[in-house]
């Protein structure tokens, strides 16, 4: 494993990155477009109604991969955060840059999916159940991780500090996930995992799933196009305070 | 050890010394939580049942108010360089300040908050869970904001991002306590409350100095 081209280190080398970025990318967007478009049309169309919920079982196929991906997305950052600390890895601390305001808005669209179908279910847009305030908690630790990025004029400063608060805020994560276990409030535990399988129907399994893929290929996608923008901004930084070196 | 206990009694003697600094947090959590009654109406019924959480949100901002001082000053006038190059590891003056932090902050809340439940008619069984979980919790709070205050040390417009940033991270010890007085009230055990709350403590005391340090070596880099 010392061979450098297994090493790690060789995709922190930002022309590597880009090399093999543009192999993958045009792989995972059309795998997105087609994943989304399938998945989309068996949620909308070929799919059966619930029989107890109707139709609006299907703001499920939004709401659960965007829910997947929300923690998904934290704990890529997290481990990206430790990675950056521990082996100094060049682009592990752009990634958790890059990554947090898709992670944000996945988490958005969680909640804002699961307030509409609370709406007709539960009766109520919100309820302070244990699983939708760790939800919330964990939409203002993305903002807070946004905020504090931003507020430092040294950007390597910003985002040695995000990452510090990225690992603090890793507690919530498994807070997240077991808080339908451990509290017993309205959101239901989990169908999809559970030791004796799935307990949902094989006709609306084949939609959840082609849209949890799909949204993983989508973030992927928007991950590396964002990583991209994040270097070619870091090299034009560099090259305006070199040309501003010459002119004083 | 002894040099971190030095540098409690400085911290300590400084925030003694300017005796406005020791006066706002409490007198901002008296003041708030008097607020409550003139908003929602002097009701009895309902200021006994709301006491317990307002004492404890008013607290919670109490201690936020002089979190940014925590090691604002020392970073700009060049002492905390100093510190960190002393031989006491960065994580035990991490401790230090802490605990000097906690002194002015949570000690004197926990002093006074008896007086505003008896205020607001706090049910008398739950004095002594309050008290408790004051004194579990206040710790936690004060460690999780010194992790807070140094991870925004040298931002632009720190205090307000340290609230957003340090906010969520006590939501946990709000709830654990608020249940442990609200389950008193309802003559429940408050006991596993109050452990859970106690297991937050132990678990922010030992990782709330790493991360703090980690975060004012950034910052001193």
């Amino acid at each position: 494993m010392t061979d450098a081209r297994f090493s790690l280190h060789r995709y922190a080398n930002p022309a590597v990155f880009q090399r093999l970025a543009s192999r993958i990318l045009p792989w995972t967007s059309v795998a997105a477009l087609l994943l989304l478009g399938f998945g989309l049309y068996f949620a909308l169309f070929d799919s059966p109604p619930d029989y107890q919920q109707g139709d609006s079982v299907r703001i499920m196929y939004i709401h659960v991969p965007a829910a997947i991906m929300s923690e998904a997305v934290y704990g890529l950052m997290a481990a990206a955060a430790a990675a950056g600390f521990i082996w100094k890895h060049a682009l592990a601390d752009l990634f958790v840059k890059a990554a947090a305001p898709l992670g944000a808005a996945f988490t958005l669209i969680c909640l804002v999916a699961g307030s509409l179908w609370g709406k007709p279910m539960w009766g109520a847009w919100w309820v302070w159940d244990a699983r939708l305030t760790s939800e919330l908690i964990l939409f203002f630790l993305y903002l807070g991780y946004i905020a504090l990025v931003d507020a430092f004029d040294d950007p390597q400063r910003g985002m040695k500090a995000g990452a510090i608060l990225v690992l603090v805020g890793v507690v919530d994560l498994p807070i997240i996930k077991f808080s339908v276990d451990w509290w017993n409030t309205l959101h239901q535990p989990s169908s999809l995992m559970s030791l004796s399988g799935p307990k949902i129907d094989r006709s609306m399994l084949l939609p959840l799933f082609l849209m949890v893929g799909g949204f993983m290929a989508f973030f992927v996608t928007l991950a590396i196009l964002r990583l991209e923008n994040e270097l070619l901004s870091r090299r034009l930084r560099a090259w305006r305070t070199a040309e501003g070196a010459e002119i004083r | 050890m002894k040099a971190a206990l030095l540098l409690f009694a400085h911290d300590l003697r400084l925030q003694m010394r300017q005796g406005a600094d020791l006066i706002a947090p409490v007198a901002f959590f008296v003041l708030a939580t008097l607020l409550v009654p003139l908003g929602v109406g002097p009701e009895s019924n309902l200021l006994a049942r709301l006491a317990p959480g307002m004492i404890w949100v008013t607290a919670l901002l109490a201690t936020l108010l002089a979190l940014d001082r925590l090691f604002q000053r020392d970073f700009e006038d060049g002492s905390l360089d100093l510190i960190a190059l002393a031989p006491l590891p960065l994580e035990l003056t991490v401790l230090a300040k802490v605990a000097a932090h906690w002194a002015t902050t949570g000690l004197p809340v926990l002093i006074a908050a008896p007086a505003l439940g008896l205020m607001l008619g706090l049910d008398p069984r739950c004095y002594g869970v309050l008290e408790i979980s004051l004194a579990l919790g206040t710790p936690v709070l004060s460690l999780i904001g010194a992790f807070g205050a140094a991870v925004t040390l040298g931002a632009r417009r720190g205090g307000a991002l340290l609230a957003i940033l340090v906010l969520p991270l006590y939501v946990p010890v709000l709830i654990f306590a608020t249940s442990a007085v609200g389950a008193t009230r309802e003559a429940l055990p408050a006991g596993p409350h109050l452990l859970l709350l106690a297991s937050c403590l132990a678990a922010a005391l030992a990782l709330a100095p790493f991360a703090a340090a980690a975060a004012l070596r950034n910052a001193l880099e």
